[in-house]
């Protein structure tokens, strides 16, 4: 499984990437064919309603959705695995607060804090991201905390506190390796969630600016035509954004029953 | 502890959770950065017309003050007997009340969610059920399958193709609204349609509603039901594996009362738990739903509102969805409790 | 003719490192009313052996080779629905720990309810519920109970309703898989008293299996050492008193502690049980065996007869005793 998610995400990443090279059209530009087009030798994926190339669109189409769950994840990992390293080990009021406030966010429709963040911020991958990691910080935090907490009680953790290492020695060399595993795997889960996140919000218009290439943006407008049965420009797009997702889930369920021998009988 | 005491508790609990629910609401729309009233009019509007949406909508005032006046109009008891919703401010747009709006944008939702919750958890208990007891077959690598890649559909690209292939190709089924336009809905008692027309025993309507619920409630419980599925599975396998579960077979019991007596009734209370989590995406589902099928709900008010950048609706449209959260997550512990014979007394 | 015929038994775990053969080759029969002790250490095989009688070896275990033949009816060859109609009414189990194999949400009651009307369809909801009130009765418990949950009640009781649960429809076979290991040392000799009483009215036949030698000893008419999956000695218990052959036996023997032997020592068998994904070449037990010989090392000693109802599978035996030699291929 982690096998089989790891080719799809990095044969995405790499056509993303080589797109420049490879894609017969400008993916932007207007025209270079007749309007919606069905698929034929010289489009083979089709065109949209504005004479757009759709195969170059695919092409160029994951960028988006790749800069906005890498961001969204980075921020995520930045600002839950620490807060949630803290919390624990410190304890008390603190943590009880955090903790708090972070269910609270969990507990809401991850979609709606997403859109009320996002419909104040405004268009752009940088708002998009930041609206998106607001979603999934708690993940972060909630798995870490309740890592740490069995890890703190452990009898090495007692020994190196007994020896008198210090607070961030403890928490940085002893606790931190173990909680990897489990980061790891909310981590990839994490860029699955964002991807569909992201391809939401681009939805319901809060996503980016029309003319450039994306994916969820393609398959938004492809549903404006939907009458037409032009079913090309809905198709592709999904089908991308599905593999895209696909890849990171199975990496991310690959992964959990790896370390999660528990069910492995 | 008694089951009252509990619930009572329970309840309690509850009002900490919602007043952090409330402010961080108030702190998204209120504290980030983003003027509403600037945003609203695209920077088209003069200092001065600004300055008078401001006062009307009493965003003139300090912080605090307003925050005190959001929260109170949420528990003014007057103005709740009054109109019958509490006091969610006016809309930017229409000047209209907020509450009202959502008020009969809800009913849409609840009937949307209803139904895909009921399709999610057939769907996905049985496959989860059939998954686990035939472990590591064929069968089981499958219908796993199915549920991993039904996680990674988005939402609304599944409801596009079966508004292409029902609604377009073939024409069976409406893509869209909540009843055929040419059909007047029931007169509402509930706001289901389905229920209110059975209630008045109006067969035509109930059909004519059921079809249009048809895709978006099949199109929100399919992509759910990969959730159920797996909750599903990992739950019966744990408990397929217990003592009770093998010391009944051992006494020559009924494979499905095996099965379903003994291994579901018990793994079924942990589900519940993960059923009541899972709503919050239910409900993240329906607003793409509701968007893709017209279907004039809560979700779909939403989405509107943040075309016409109406930020006073988005803030009370994202309250009421935090309210009904909350009260489902309250619904299905009070709900645990009483399934459960080792708290129930 | 026996109630029980058990015959070149084995049974294999398939798993991804290798397969574990977690009962090889084990033959015995048993009599209607007769009680046998299984006898060894966890890994044994003994509770495998066990589970294989009615047809439940867990997941992913399968019967390999070997009949078992309850009745007369060879099981092995059965389907499963015809296996369910054994289960519980001629052959009956009790599990380890009662703890956890009651279903936390039904009554007491209702299992036993269940229990009967599954076995015999045409007996009415009243009736069931009278023969489940003079079973929980007999068993100690006040009737009143019937309507408590599993949770309600403490190991000891539950380990009771167990029993209850086996006996109710008077099977001729019941296998007790360690009853008592989970149980507080005063419940377990009431429970295991309980048990041989009802045994004897019902007259029907006890598989008890145990890891502690004494208690088999002290209720078995016959007795099964077992190590590593292999049968070592098949003894009635008298004779295992007066004269144990296998060296595992007697080292097993020598660990009981005896009130009336003010001045033995206790000793314990040295090692550990093997591997079973990599078990010994030859015999079993030759690297914790004192008198292991070269050939001990290479060849499978067979399982040989020293007496009247003992067999030993151990090379120390072999010149003296009768050769009872399968012609098998290892």
């Amino acid at each position: 499984m982690v096998i089989l998610g790891t080719i799809i995400v990095s044969a995405l990443v790499i056509m993303t990437a080589i797109a420049p090279w490879i894609a017969p059209h400008d993916p932007a530009k207007t025209r270079v064919g007749p309007i919606r087009e069905p698929p034929s030798p010289q489009f083979p994926m089709g065109t949209t309603h504005l004479g757009q190339d759709m195969l170059s669109r695919i092409l160029y189409g994951g960028s988006i959705m790749l800069q906005v769950s890498a961001l969204s994840v980075l921020v995520c990992f930045l600002i839950g695995v620490p807060l949630g390293l803290f919390s624990s080990y410190v304890g008390g009021v603190f943590d009880r607060a955090c903790s708090l406030v972070i269910d609270a966010v969990y507990a809401f429709p991850g979609l709606v804090i997403a859109i009320a963040i996002s419909a104040m911020l405004g268009r752009g991958v940088v708002n998009m991201a930041l609206s998106i990691a607001v979603v999934y910080i708690p993940s972060y935090f909630r798995v870490v905390r309740s890592q740490v907490l069995s890890i703190k009680e452990l009898t090495y953790v007692e020994a190196a506190r007994g020896i008198g290492a210090k607070w961030y020695t403890i928490l940085f060399r002893y606790v931190f390796p173990n909680v990897i595993p489990s980061i790891v795997v909310v981590t990839t889960i994490n860029f699955a969630d964002a991807v569909l996140t992201a391809a939401g919000l681009t939805f319901i218009g809060l996503g980016v600016e029309i003319h450039i290439p994306d994916w969820g943006r393609d398959l938004t407008s492809g549903w404006a035509y939907l009458s037409s049965g032009a079913w090309w420009i809905i198709t592709f797009p999904g089908v991308m954004i599905i593999l895209l997702a696909l890849g990171f889930t199975l990496i991310g369920e690959g992964l959990s029953e790896l370390l999660n021998p528990k069910l492995q009988r | 502890m008694g089951l009252r005491s509990y619930i009572i508790t329970r309840i309690l609990l509850t009002i900490p959770t919602l007043l952090l629910l409330l402010s961080m609401v108030f702190l998204i729309m209120r504290v980030l950065p983003g003027d509403p009233v600037a945003l609203h009019f695209e920077k088209k509007a003069t200092p001065e017309q600004m300055e008078s949406m401001r006062r009307a909508l009493g965003l003139d005032t300090p912080l605090w003050t307003q925050y005190i006046e959001y929260l109170g109009g949420l528990v003014d008891i007057g103005y709740i007997l009054e109109h019958g919703y509490p006091n969610l401010g006016k809309s930017m747009q229409t000047f209209e009340e907020v509450g009202g709006q959502i008020f009969s944008a809800f009913p849409a939702t609840l009937e949307l969610a209803f139904y895909s919750m009921i399709i999610a958890s057939v769907i996905g208990i049985l496959l989860g059920v059939i998954s686990s007891k035939s472990y590591n077959s064929i069968l089981d690598h499958l219908i796993r399958g199915v549920g991993t890649v039904t996680y990674a559909v988005p939402i609304f690209f599944l409801g596009i193709v079966f508004q292409l292939i029902f609604g377009v190709y073939l024409r069976w089924l409406p893509t869209g609204l909540r009843i055929n336009p040419a059909v007047d809905p029931p007169a509402t008692i509930t706001g289901l349609y389905t229920i209110d027309s059975l209630l008045q025993g109006n067969l035509f309507k109930f059909f004519e509603s059921l079809k249009a619920l048809l895709l978006p409630s099949l199109t929100l419980g399919i992509i759910l039901s990969g959730i159920f599925i797996r909750m599903t599975r990992t739950n019966m396998l744990e408990t397929l594996r217990l003592d009770f579960v093998t010391a009944a077979k051992a006494r020559g019991l009924k494979e499905s009362t095996v099965t379903y007596g003994y291994a579901l009734r018990n793994a079924f209370l942990p589900i519940l738990t993960m059923m009541g989590l899972q709503f919050a995406i239910l409900l993240g589902g329906a607003i793409l739903t509701e968007t893709t099928f017209s279907w004039p709900g809560l979700g779909r008010y939403i989405v509107d509102r943040i075309n016409f950048r109406d930020y006073t609706a988005i803030q009370g449209a994202v309250v009421v969805f935090g309210l009904f959260v909350t009260l489902v997550s309250l619904v299905v512990d009070i709900l645990y409790a009483y399934l459960d014979p080792r708290i129930r007394l | 003719m026996p109630l029980l015929e058990i015959g070149s038994l084995t049974v294999d775990y398939p798993t991804s490192r290798g397969t574990i053969r977690a009962v090889e080759d084990v033959s015995f029969s048993l009599k209607k009313g007769e009680t046998l002790g299984l006898a060894g250490e966890s890994g044994s095989g003994k509770s495998t052996l066990g589970l294989s009688i009615i047809r439940l070896v867990p997941y992913p275990g399968v019967i390999v080779k070997g009949h078992i033949r309850i009745d007369e009816t060879d099981i092995v060859k059965l389907r499963e629905h015809e296996m369910r109609s054994i289960r519980g009414r001629k052959a009956a189990y009790i599990f380890q720990d009662p703890m956890t194999s009651l279903n936390p949400v039904k009554r007491i009651g209702a299992h036993f309810i269940e229990l009967i009307r599954t076995h015999e369809p045409n007996t009415g909801k009243e009736e069931a519920f009278e023969r489940t009130k003079t079973v929980v009765e007999n068993l100690g418990i006040l009737s009143e109970r019937i309507n408590d949950y599993p949770h309600q009640f403490s190991g000891g009781m539950r380990q009771r309703i167990m029993i209850g649960l086996a006996i109710a429809l008077n099977p001729d076979l019941v296998i007790a898989d360690e009853p008592t290991t989970a149980l507080d040392v005063i419940v377990q000799a009431k429970i295991l008293d309980l048990l041989e009483s009802l045994r004897k009215v019902y007259g029907m036949a006890l598989i008890l299996i145990s890891h502690d030698l004494s208690i088999i000893l002290e209720r078995c008419d016959k007795i099964i050492i077992m190590y590593a999956g292999h049968m070592l000695e098949y003894v009635t218990s008298i004779e295992m008193h007066r004269n144990p052959k296998h060296p595992y036996t007697q080292g097993l023997l020598q660990s009981i502690p005896n009130i009336e032997l003010s001045d033995q020592k206790l000793v314990a068998i040295p090692g550990s049980p093997p591997d079973m994904l990599n078990p010994p070449k030859g015999c079993r037990f030759w690297p914790r065996c004192s008198y292991a010989k070269k050939i001990c090392r290479v060849k499978e000693p067979p399982l040989i007869k020293v007496g009247r109802n003992h067999f030993v599978r151990c090379f120390l035996y072999g010149k003296k005793g009768v050769h009872v030699e399968r012609n098998r291929k290892s």
